[in-house]
């Protein structure tokens, strides 16, 4: 099926200015329309699988027009961010009832879906800016949503350090364009690999690097995320730690640096250790969190490391001239977690809102024995754990497994050492976790607390699901070759993406 | 000359948000950097001496319908014009999300010292 690609920025965006006119009265209408909304995009993002093309905006032809792109990276996060989105959505029919003004937040809600799918299919840098900010306005306003003393405070962190990204972005932006005259990044791929990197375009390349990492939160620029992340309504986290820091920090970062500037030497060894910085200081810091969602958080920090260490050792192998193999299987390995981290971090951050909301705290000391009070959400976090661990046969598994395999490969030793280290940091992690929420003994004033029914328990045992199934898309060959390897594909081709654009 | 003069306001709109402990003036500096930005993006755009960049009749080559050279090369650059007003509506709608952030914090702490604001740790 041919889905022409605005709909994707149409639907949640009509969606998101459709719903506040519904106010308190017509909250179950607007639940009810948010939810069409996600899941038609999801439909409409499986069906977009292995399909690449470009849409120029009101049949202005690139470099003139704004131009959309669809090719295997776009339909990754296009996919990613639509089952998180789903998931998240029909938590929220439950979850959400605890606040007032539920139509508000499916609001903000699918304004950051449309920022979000926009971001990954745009073509022009410009727009992709734009997009950005969309997705990042409505998420610093989802963070502050409950209002509390603590809310406020870490939306105004995020907000500071998110904007402050922006504007390193817009500048890169503005670079860019004086140097190349375009704003279009096949045509400025094209100009750069014609006229090579001088002064500004490097400088260009370094602010996209500190403003991308900002919206990332790799390591030296992660101040934000363990305040936010915990801080804003349990599907929000779970969709800012599942896609928002991929699609506006990762997604964009490979974007720009592999298809547009092309990758280096010393890009390939920034990226490697960014990443390993993230995972092993990410996995130390969240090891001595006592509070359920700061430790996700922490540990979300780790996990983005993995994806950009996969990301840029495959890089690194490129601007070497080793083996496009080895290059282009530690990508897959980075993008593959990628996936698999969108699919267990939201559910554990999910699993987190539901305790939290039987429990109402957060306080890992403050809880323990509610195995047999709350056996599904006991179900899910077990297997979202065993995921994030890495213990087969669940997710995390086979996607740690493949950057080992690269890494070996690529003859770094001591960057698989490293990998199956931090594994066994995040084992430590999350078996406190198992410990102290699900195991020992029940305190007494939560004696007689139940689990939420309905919706809540729907999604958590959907996302459970895709944990156990995702080692599939791996191992059976026809899902590989038409979802992960052209991902990969598109990151190993590099600035020839240009090339393929403008021939498309 | 004028580019370094525009590095240097964004280095101050940076500085001003970094160290600055009141949350309004964290506001301030980000602003400050917007509109270096901003300023640079127009400077991109801006030839001293140049011509607004719409074209009428006595522009046009009339025997090829093309448009005449010293147009051209006299023209200011459209586009970074088009993008100033795009970020200028961004950044719009973010100071007002600041702001209304800096309220509800004043409201609830009673202080904009950031220093003081500090349940979050660890």
């Amino acid at each position: 099926m041919i889905v022409p690609l605005p709909v994707f920025v149409a639907i949640p965006l009509a969606t998101a200015f459709l719903l506040p006119i519904f106010g308190k009265k017509g909250k179950s209408v607007a639940t009810v329309l948010a939810n069409l909304a996600t899941i038609s995009l999801l439909v409409l993002s499986v069906a977009s699988v292995g399909q690449s093309r470009v849409y120029e905006i009101g049949k202005w032809s690139i470099p003139l027009g704004i131009n959309l792109v669809l090719d295997g990276l776009s339909s990754l996060l296009l996919l990613a961010i639509s089952v998180v989105s789903a998931a998240a959505m029909f938590f929220s029919v439950r979850y959400m009832e605890q606040y007032t003004a539920k139509s508000k937040y499916l609001s903000l809600f699918m304004l950051m879906v449309a920022g979000m799918n926009g971001v990954v299919l745009s073509g022009d840098i410009f727009n992709l800016f734009v997009f950005l900010e969309i997705a990042s306005l409505a998420s610093y306003a989802l963070v502050a949503f409950g209002c509390g003393h603590e809310e406020l405070e870490a939306a105004f962190k995020y907000m500071v350090l998110g904007s402050i990204g922006s504007i390193f972005i817009l500048f890169a932006v503005a670079l860019v364009y004086g140097n190349t005259g375009s704003l279009n990044m096949a045509y400025i791929g094209k100009a750069i690999q014609s006229a090579g990197l001088n002064k500004g375009l490097t400088f260009a390349l370094g602010l996209f690097i500190v403003g991308f990492g900002l919206k990332a939160a790799l390591m030296p620029f992660h101040a934000w995320l363990p305040d936010a992340h915990p801080s804003a309504p349990a599907p929000i986290s779970a969709m800012l730690s599942g896609v928002i820091i991929k699609a506006l920090g990762v997604y964009a970062l490979a974007r720009i640096v592999f298809n547009v500037f092309g990758v280096s030497i010393p890009i390939g060894w920034l990226l490697i250790a960014l990443g390993l910085l993230s995972m092993v200081a990410g996995a130390f810091l969240a090891i001595g969190q006592w509070d359920l969602k700061r430790l996700l958080a922490y540990s979300s920090i780790s996990q983005i490391g993995y994806v950009v260490l996969g990301i840029g050792l495959g890089g690194l192998i490129i601007a070497k001239d080793g083996n496009i193999a080895w290059a282009s299987l530690a990508m897959l390995g980075g993008l593959f977690h990628l996936i698999n981290h969108a699919v267990y971090k939201s559910l554990l951050f999910l699993t987190s809102g539901s305790i939290q909301m039987s429990t109402g705290t957060r306080q890992l000391k403050e809880m323990g024995g509610l195995a047999g009070k709350l056996p599904v959400t006991r179900a899910s976090c077990t297997v979202a754990s065993a995921s994030i661990a890495g213990i087969p046969p669940f997710s995390g598994f086979w996607s740690k497994l493949i950057l080992v395999i690269a890494a070996v490969q690529a003859h770094f030793y001591w960057i698989a050492a490293i990998i199956v280290f931090v594994s066994l940091c995040t084992l430590i992690m999350y078996l406190k976790v198992q410990r102290y929420v699900f195991l020992g003994e029940l305190p007494e004033n939560l004696q007689d607390i139940k689990e939420h029914r309905g919706s809540m328990l729907i999604s958590m045992l959907l996302l459970t699901c895709l944990c156990v199934l995702m080692g599939l898309l791996l191992l059976v060959p026809a899902l590989r070759e038409s979802i992960l390897e052209p991902a990969a594909k598109v990151l190993v081709d590099g600035v020839s993406y240009s090339a393929n654009v403008i021939g498309m | 000359m004028l580019y370094a003069l525009c590095f240097l306001l964004f280095m101050i709109g940076l500085y001003c948000a970094v160290v600055k402990k009141n949350m309004v003036k964290i506001v301030i500096g980000i602003l400050v950097m917007e509109y270096a930005v901003n300023l640079f993006l127009i400077m991109l755009g801006y030839r001293s001496g140049g011509v607004a960049p719409i074209v009428d009749k006595s522009q046009m080559d009339l025997g090829t319908g093309q448009i005449a050279a010293d147009f051209l090369s006299s023209s200011v650059d459209p586009l970074p014009q088009a993008l100033v007003l795009t970020a200028i509506v961004i950044s719009l709608g973010s100071l007002a999300l600041m702001i209304s952030l800096c309220i509800r914090t004043y409201e609830k702490y009673g202080t904009f010292d950031i220093t003081q604001i500090r349940r979050l740790k660890g």
